[in-house]
This record gives C-alpha cells, structure tokens and sequence, in this order.
C-alpha cells in the first residue's frame, strides 16, 4: 500500500485541506473508490476505511494480481466532517455538484477538477454516495443510462439491485455522471442502508460487493464468500414513490427489505399536537421497500417510499 | 389583490405560503374599455429565490408606490412576488431551510413530486403566461456585482430587447449554471414565457441607489410593453456581453484576508492592482492581486476571507 498526496492546498485559518489516496499494487490503472463528498456521509467514509484495512491485508498476504492498480480515497472532504457541516464549510457547496471541475474555478470546483485528475486513468470509478434525503435504503448500484453499456459488469458487484436511471439536469455535475462522460470511466454509485450513522450489517455487505467486483476481474485471488444475483432495476418503470399528503410525526409500520401488498399499511402520519392519526399510507401495489424515509417529522409530498414492484 | 400562489403544511401548526400581490390598471378609466388594447398585458416581478438576496424587496416596494400615485398611466396586469422562498429570508437561508436544495435548481418542479417539487411546479404555473417576467437576484455575500440582465444564449432573441431597456449597467448573455436548465428563467423561456434574471449588488443587502435605478428601468420596461404611459427616464446604453472568451475570471491564488484596491464597476488596465492578500498572523503580503486584462471589472469580492480559488472578481474585456 502506497499513501499518495491527492490534494494538498494551504488554508489561512485552519489546517491544510488535504486529500489522500491509498494505492495497491502497480500497472493497469484498473478500479477507484471515491469516498464521502459530505461532511455526514459518516458511513461511507467507515466502508472506505474499511476497504483500505481489507486491501491491505490481501495486498500484504500476496492476494493482488500482478499487473492491476486499485486507488481508495477514503474522503475527498475532511474539512466538513471536522466542522460537521454537510456542504463546504464556507459557501455550503456541494463538491458533488462541481464535477467536472475547474482548475481555475473555485475552491469546490478546483477540488472537483483535481479528484478527476487523479481517477481519470482508470478504467472503473467506484462512488460512495449518499440520497440527498435522509432514509434508509436497500444497499444497491446505480449507473446512469449513457452510451456506454456496462449493465453486464454492474452485476459482477452481486448486490441485490442494479438500478439505472436516465440522468436528469443537475446529476450532470454529479462525479458519476462526469467519470462516464469526460473520461470514459465505467462509473458506479454505491447506496449502502445508511448515511449519518454506522451499520456495521450493510457496511459489509458493500465492502463485500466491492471484493467480489475485484475478484470478478480477477484483480484480487481471494476467495469472497456471498452475493445476489443482481435484479436490473429501471427507475422509470420498476420503482414508484410513495409520497405522504400530510405533514407530521412519520410512524413507519414497515422496514426496507419487506415485502408488502397493495392496501397493506406502511406508515402512519400523527399530528404533533394531538397524536390522532392524520394519515395512514397504504401501498398501492405489490412490492419490496427500497427506500424508507428516516426523520421523525415528515413533510406533506415528501417521498417516505420507494416500491419496487413485484412483477 | 394578495393572492396565494401555493401553500402548503408544515409538520407542526404552521403553513408556508407563498404570496403574490395582483394590481390590474385601466389606464384611467372607471372599467377596461377596448380602446385600451393593452390591458390584457402581464408582467411578473419576481423575487427571494435565495433568501439572503434582498435587493429586489425595496424594488417590489417602489414599483407599487409609484404605480399607486399615478393608476390612471397604469394599464394591464403587474403580478409582484417579493418572496419564492419565504423561509430562507426568514432564517437568513440561501436555500430552502430543511431541504437544504438551491431553490432555482428545482425548476419546473413537479405537480406530484416532493414538497419543494410541488411549490416550484405551482409557482412556475402561475408565472407561466406573462408577457414578461423578471427574476430579480442580488449576488451571493461573497462577491458585489454590477447593476447587470443575465439571459441564456437560447432565449437571447426573445429577451435581449427587453433586458436592454432595463436601465443596467451591463447585459450579460450567461452560459452558466445560473440561468441554466432547473433554474426559473431558463424554465420560464422554455414554457414560452419570456423572462430575464437582474443580478446586483451583494446579498443581505439593499442599496437604495440600486433599488432607484432597478425601479425606472421597470418603468422603462413597462413602456415598452405598453402598460405604462407616465414619464420615465431614457434607460442607461448597457454594455453587453454575447461571448464567453471576453469574460475573465479572477480567483485567489493563496488563502487569506482581501484588502480591496479597486472598484467595482470601474474600469481597470492590464497589471493593476485590484487589491492585496495579506496575512494578518505575520503582517505580510502574501499577494498582490493584479488585474489579468484590460476591461471592465463588473464583479469584486466584497467578502475578505479567502481560500485558494475564491472569486476575487471578473472582467470583460
């Protein structure tokens, strides 16, 4: 394992920002893994970190192919986890909103441009991301629908699901988005269950998804037990929000991963004065949850479900 | 006539509402005769898509004042939106407090999406329609801009006249994300609706001198869509800007604390000194920041601290 500089840029007030990448074995620039972009993706810096242990030890027990290197950049924004902001701490920036960056740009745009730099040569990005809402999901891959048609390796990851999704106006300053589009990079969003707390459950299973990935290419030799036959998730057609018509305390009736039929209730809606029920959600169709809204106080039209249907 | 537009529940005993004040004129007459052929005109002014951008709030002010003092020049229908986000003005949020969303990314929003999908879906069906509609931003805290009509290249052909007379300093065709897909303007263009983005001044701020010369530049406006028949003055001859090449950015090479040196607004020659980087621990320069070209220097940092690559300002060639 090699510790390299990614990103090194003095500050006035603070510390140098700074942006490490670990590298493991040496040729073929074949597959990166881009952590946490913001400060409460607690999750997905503990998979990368988690990653970076399990590479080295199969790197140190001679388990790396010869002929492959594998980059991890277990966070591309330490300054926010360490202030706990979400977004960059001065301007409320969303680096995965700046992509494809800018080496004149801004400081976010500039970060964006150099994460490009360093991954662009390879020829798979891993992102682990987050949903811009809070709640819990099935862990799965998303990939953008392009002209690059890679569905076949998006199953090497054996997750569960494999969801793909035309992309709309503002993910085209997304990381994924730009790795496919600028540099020809197969690019994959990892979801696990979690975002602002650690579950150590789906934690593994996504640094397995990971290991099986590598194994499937034959990059890593050992042996990695598990995994899904994927099922090919078409956003559009496969999955339907469920959305709350009122606003109030979410009492969930359900979790992510049960199956569920239409008329079934899925979550209550009280009111926060009184506790009578204002709502009761019902699902309108045979299914599996996929996403669950997780805050205690849910707002009216706010999605608090994803249904994938039963075909 | 204060209308809602949208409202919606929050989750404990409160509504956010969004509200537009309505004033149809007549020209004068007690009714709304034929012989006024533009009655039926509309125009939306439009403002608080950012909540700490307030430089349009005086302006939603003025043009009523003004419009109230003298009814019998006004004909047709001025639909006034002081503010799109209320919340964020109220919490002194650049967003939407508890989404955490930039509002003018949410555009055309969606009749069956998310709360804040619904709320631009509604807004955007109200404004729909309008001769013209104006979206009136100020800049960010961090830098101050010219008195400026932002328009996307798509939409210049339908726009560019109108931004013309509206009394700015500057008419800047803007490729960037500002006026880009998921933003009100852009939106609104491409439902049909001509519409033009004001950018002045700095946020969580209002310049009375600005809100002046934003005011009779809508006077102008008006006149020109034929719902205005008092005096106004002859709008400002804007510079105006159609290519990105002769647009240069200024960002800060090295962190630490801006000292102005220049203006915004002025114009400034090759190799001046627009200002100075300097470490307030050490008692040194650490840069001087001096200007890349010749031009007009129509955005400045207003906001001292600096990271390596913040704006320092932009000049047009």
């Amino acid at each position: 394992m090699n510790e390299i500089s990614i990103i090194d840029t003095p500050a006035f007030y603070r510390d140098n920002f700074r942006v490490r990448g670990y590298t493991f074995g040496s040729g073929k620039k074949s597959v990166c893994i881009v952590g946490p972009m913001r400060g409460n993706e607690f999750q997905q810096q503990f998979i990368a970190a988690r990653l970076v242990s399990r590479l080295e030890q199969i790197e140190q027990a001679g388990e790396l192919q010869e002929g492959y290197q594998i980059l991890v950049i277990p966070s591309v924004n330490p300054y926010s986890f360490n202030t706990k902001k979400r977004f960059w701490s001065i301007n409320n920036n969303d680096i995965n909103r700046a992509f494809p960056g800018n080496a004149e740009g801004n400081t976010t745009k500039r970060i964006a441009n150099q994460i490009m730099q360093a991954t662009s040569e390879y020829e798979f990005g891993i992102h682990l991301c987050s949903f811009y809402m809070s709640g819990t999901f099935m862990p799965h891959i998303k990939i953008f629908k392009s002209e690059m048609d890679y569905i076949e390796e998006a199953k090497k990851f054996k997750m569960q699901y494999v969801q793909i999704r035309t992309p709309r106006p503002f993910e085209k300053t997304t990381l994924n988005y730009n790795w496919q589009a600028k540099n020809g990079v197969k690019a994959f969003s990892l979801y696990s269950s979690a975002t602002d707390y650690i579950d150590r459950t789906s934690a593994h299973t996504v640094q397995r998804a990971i290991l099986l990935f590598l194994k499937s290419l034959n990059i890593i030799k050992t042996d990695i037990p598990g995994g899904y036959e994927s099922v090919i998730l078409n956003s559009q057609e496969d999955i339907i929000p469920i959305r709350a018509s009122a606003s109030g305390f979410f009492e969930p009736k359900v979790k992510v991963g049960f199956e569920v039929s239409a008329g079934d209730t899925l979550a209550e809606i009280h009111d926060p004065y009184n506790d009578k029920i204002v709502e009761e959600i019902k699902s309108p169709a045979d299914g599996t949850i996929f996403y669950q809204y997780s805050d205690p106080l849910v707002y009216s039209h706010s999605t608090v479900f994803n249904l994938v249907l039963k075909k | 006539m204060v209308k809602t537009v949208v409202s919606v529940d929050l989750p404990v005993d409160e509504k956010l509402t969004i509200k537009k004040n309505s004033i149809t004129g007549t020209g004068g007459a007690p009714s709304k005769p034929a012989s006024l052929p533009n009655t039926a005109k509309r125009f939306s002014l439009v403002t608080g898509i950012h909540g700490d951008e307030l430089e349009g709030q005086a302006v939603c002010y003025e043009v009523q004042r003004r419009i109230a003092a003298q009814p019998q020049n006004f004909c047709g229908t001025i639909d006034i939106y002081p503010s799109l986000n209320p919340l964020g003005m109220d919490c002194i949020t650049r967003g939407i407090p508890a989404f955490d969303l930039d509002m003018n990314r949410t555009f055309p929003g969606d009749d069956d999406g998310t709360m804040t999908e619904y709320i631009a879906s509604k807004i955007l069906e109200d404004i729909k329609g309008s001769d013209f509609a104006l979206d009136i931003h100020a800049s960010s805290v961090f830098v101050r801009e010219v008195p400026q009509v932002r328009i996307p290249p798509q939409f210049k052909e339908s726009t560019f006249d109108y931004a013309k007379c509206l009394n700015m300093d500057f008419v800047w065709i803007q490729r960037n994300a500002s006026v880009q897909e998921n933003s009100l303007v852009y939106t609104l263009n491409q439902s049909g609706t001509p519409c033009a983005v004001i950018d002045i001044g700095i946020g969580m701020n209002c310049n009375p001198s600005h809100t002046s010369q934003l005011t009779e530049g809508i006077f102008c406006l008006l006149k020109k869509l034929g719902m205005w028949n008092g005096e106004t003055i002859t709008p400002r001859n804007p510079i105006c800007c159609d290519d990105p090449e002769r647009i240069v950015e200024i960002s800060a090479q090295h962190a630490g604390f801006f000292m102005r040196k220049a203006l915004c607004g002025q114009r400034v020659e090759q190799g001046q000194t627009l200002g100075l980087i300097i470490d307030p621990l050490e008692g040194k320069i650490i840069e001087e920041v001096v200007s890349p070209a010749k031009g007009f220097l129509f955005t400045l940092r207003e906001y001292p601290i600096l990271e390596t690559g913040s704006t320092l300002g932009r000049i047009l060639k």
